[in-house]
């Protein structure tokens, strides 16, 4: 199915003719009665595999499915944190492969992702934090990743909101930047993905929740849905918040709890920050091109389904901001929402085989799992397309809880809570 | 915010609990006896329904005492408050497939 490329002339020509014209940027076909690959999830993770699938293994007989619109879970309400500065080896080389598909992402979809290298300052507010700063900048630097350590005076010249007198309630003792990492655009990345992998001939159907499976002999033989059993050799679940709830549908648990975790965006102002600001106290934050701040918080304190966050988190993440940065004082909110987060019990995402043959997780990304759209999906297309994980993802099986090989980055994950 | 009836002082602020997850997990009984899979599976593996859940809360900025909740995960609604030891309420799901996204 060739679609038009999106470019410059393309926009002069549909804007002469008052963009009446623009086709549709993928299908919306009835589900087939059997599928080669079913993708649970139409989020960023869901989508970059049927895309690498098609792409790099020939494999277009695929459907994605999802109960709500496509891209319209975490995947649209994040702050779009890219980066791979994390502190294990196992972490970093994932997330790293993941940052650098995202400098030629927008090129290889035809799709404009917005991504934004503006570099990510991560603030030290004490001793503690120093070391940790260090160790995990030594960490990068061996593994041959940018890493930089900043001083109050670098993190000034940086980000000049950032309060750096040492009589601050939050003093400033340093930083670490990665001036690879950045942003993106959040709905950008899931379109293009949808878009690009129905040019190759994959099938995106939208509202056709899955609400069990078939399984025979231990094998999956299809998926049950709202709109009828589907057939399929192979089954992906990329469900984010709502995998245990699948899980339990297919006979197995999992080390994930499903929590809420909320952000907030303001009303747009001057152009004053150029970088993402992130702080361990907690609270990231970052100015989005329309010039609005797009505050990061911390999860929820308990379990939730509700993509509804508290009030009392608002409070406390606004005033930890202020506190480092006290020119946003007087800055007034527009919007604030929240997305179902699937926290695994070591914060690192769970990559592979299931119980149940032929079936596959990608799951536990929990609080940062957009920056590793792109890395993510490559992986893990290679896992379903061979039926062999991928180097990248041997880590990160299911299988590593009961060996005891945890790969524990809560605090590198942002926070010492669970964080970005 | 939830208002919440600590079984020890009463109904306090969400602000002054901590959840603490699940309950009604027992540790194995001989841990030595028993396989990596069943020890992970105690020490790891959880429930995580959409619905109604059972969990420890600790009054963290109060008496500091231990006690159970039912709640529900997808309204947040606190069904029973009961004390640890005793046996989970018998209470019937609620319906809440296919709500939120
Ligand atoms: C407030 C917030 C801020 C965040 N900030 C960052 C950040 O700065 N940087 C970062 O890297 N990460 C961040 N994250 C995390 C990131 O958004 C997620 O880890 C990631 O988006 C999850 O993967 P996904 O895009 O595939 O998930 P989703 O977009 O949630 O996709 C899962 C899809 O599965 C569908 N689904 C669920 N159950 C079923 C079913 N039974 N049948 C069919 N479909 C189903 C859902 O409808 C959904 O569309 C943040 C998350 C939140 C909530
Ligand atoms: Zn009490």
């Amino acid at each position: 199915m060739p679609r038009p490329r999106y470019s410059i002339f393309s926009l002069a020509r549909n804007a002469l003719a008052y963009h009446q014209n623009w086709t549709e940027a993928w299908r919306s076909p009835a589900p087939k009665p059997h599928y080669k690959v079913i993708i649970v999830g139409a989020g960023g993770h869901g989508l970059s595999t049927a895309y690498y699938l098609a792409k790099e293994h020939g494999i277009t007989d695929v459907a994605v499915l999802d109960k709500g619109w496509l891209g319209g879970g975490n995947v649209a309400r994040n702050t779009t944190i890219v980066r791979s500065d994390y502190l294990f080896g196992e972490s970093i080389a994932l997330y790293d492969k993941s940052l650098s598909m995202w400098h030629d992402l927008s090129r290889e979809l035809n799709f404009n992702t917005m991504f934004s290298p503006r570099g990510i300052v991560k603030l030290i507010h004490n001793r503690d934090g120093q070391r940790e700063a260090e160790r995990r900048f030594n960490a990068l630097r061996l593994a041959g990743v940018d890493s930089e350590m900043l001083t109050p005076l670098q993190v000034k010249r940086l980000a000049p909101m950032v309060d750096i007198s040492p009589g601050a309630a939050h003093p400033v003792l340093g930083a670490t930047l990665q001036r690879r990492g950045g942003i993106a655009r959040h709905d950008a990345v899931a379109w293009g993905y949808a878009r690009a992998a129905d040019a190759l001939g994959v099938d995106m159907i939208q509202h056709c929740e899955v609400t069990g499976f078939r399984i025979e002999g231990g094998r999956v033989k299809g998926v049950e849905t709202v709109q009828g059993f589907i057939g399929a050799d192979a089954v992906a679940l990329v469900p984010a918040g709502h995998v245990g709830v699948l899980a339990a549908k297919a006979g197995f648990r999992l080390p994930i709890e499903s929590v809420t975790m909320q952000a907030m965006v303001s009303e747009p102002v001057k152009p004053c920050l150029d970088t993402v600001v992130m702080s361990p106290i907690p609270f990231s934050l970052s100015q989005s091109d329309k010039g609005e701040f797009v505050f990061g918080m911390s999860t929820e304190p308990y379990n939730s389904y509700s993509q509804r966050g508290t009030l009392p988190h608002i409070e406390e993440i606004s005033a930890n901001a202020v506190s480092v940065l006290p020119g946003l004082s007087r800055l007034r909110m527009l919007r604030k929402w929240g997305g179902v987060l699937d926290v695994s019990r070591d914060v690192s995402p769970i990559m592979g085989r299931t119980p149940v043959e032929g079936m596959y997780v990608n799951c536990g990304w929990g609080t940062g799992g957009f920056k590793s759209i792109p890395g993510s999906g490559w992986a893990f297309s290679h896992m379903i397309a061979q039926d062999r994980p991928h180097d990248l993802m041997l880590p990160f099986g299911l299988d590593r809880f009961a060996a005891g090989a945890l790969i524990d980055e809560h605090a590198a994950s942002g926070s010492f809570e669970a964080f970005k | 915010m939830l208002l919440i009836e600590c079984p020890f002082c009463g109904p306090r602020a969400e602000v002054e609990f901590r959840c603490s997850g699940e309950g009604h997990i027992a540790r194995p009984e001989t841990p030595e006896n028993i396989s990596d899979e069943a020890w992970a599976d105690y020490v790891y593996m959880r429930t995580n329904p959409k619905g109604l859940h059972f969990e420890r809360w600790m009054h963290q900025h109060g008496c500091r005492r231990w006690f159970c909740v039912a709640r529900d995960t997808v309204t947040h609604k606190i069904r029973a408050i009961y004390k640890l030891g005793e046996a989970k309420p018998a209470l019937d799901e609620p319906k809440t497939e296919g709500e939120g996204a």
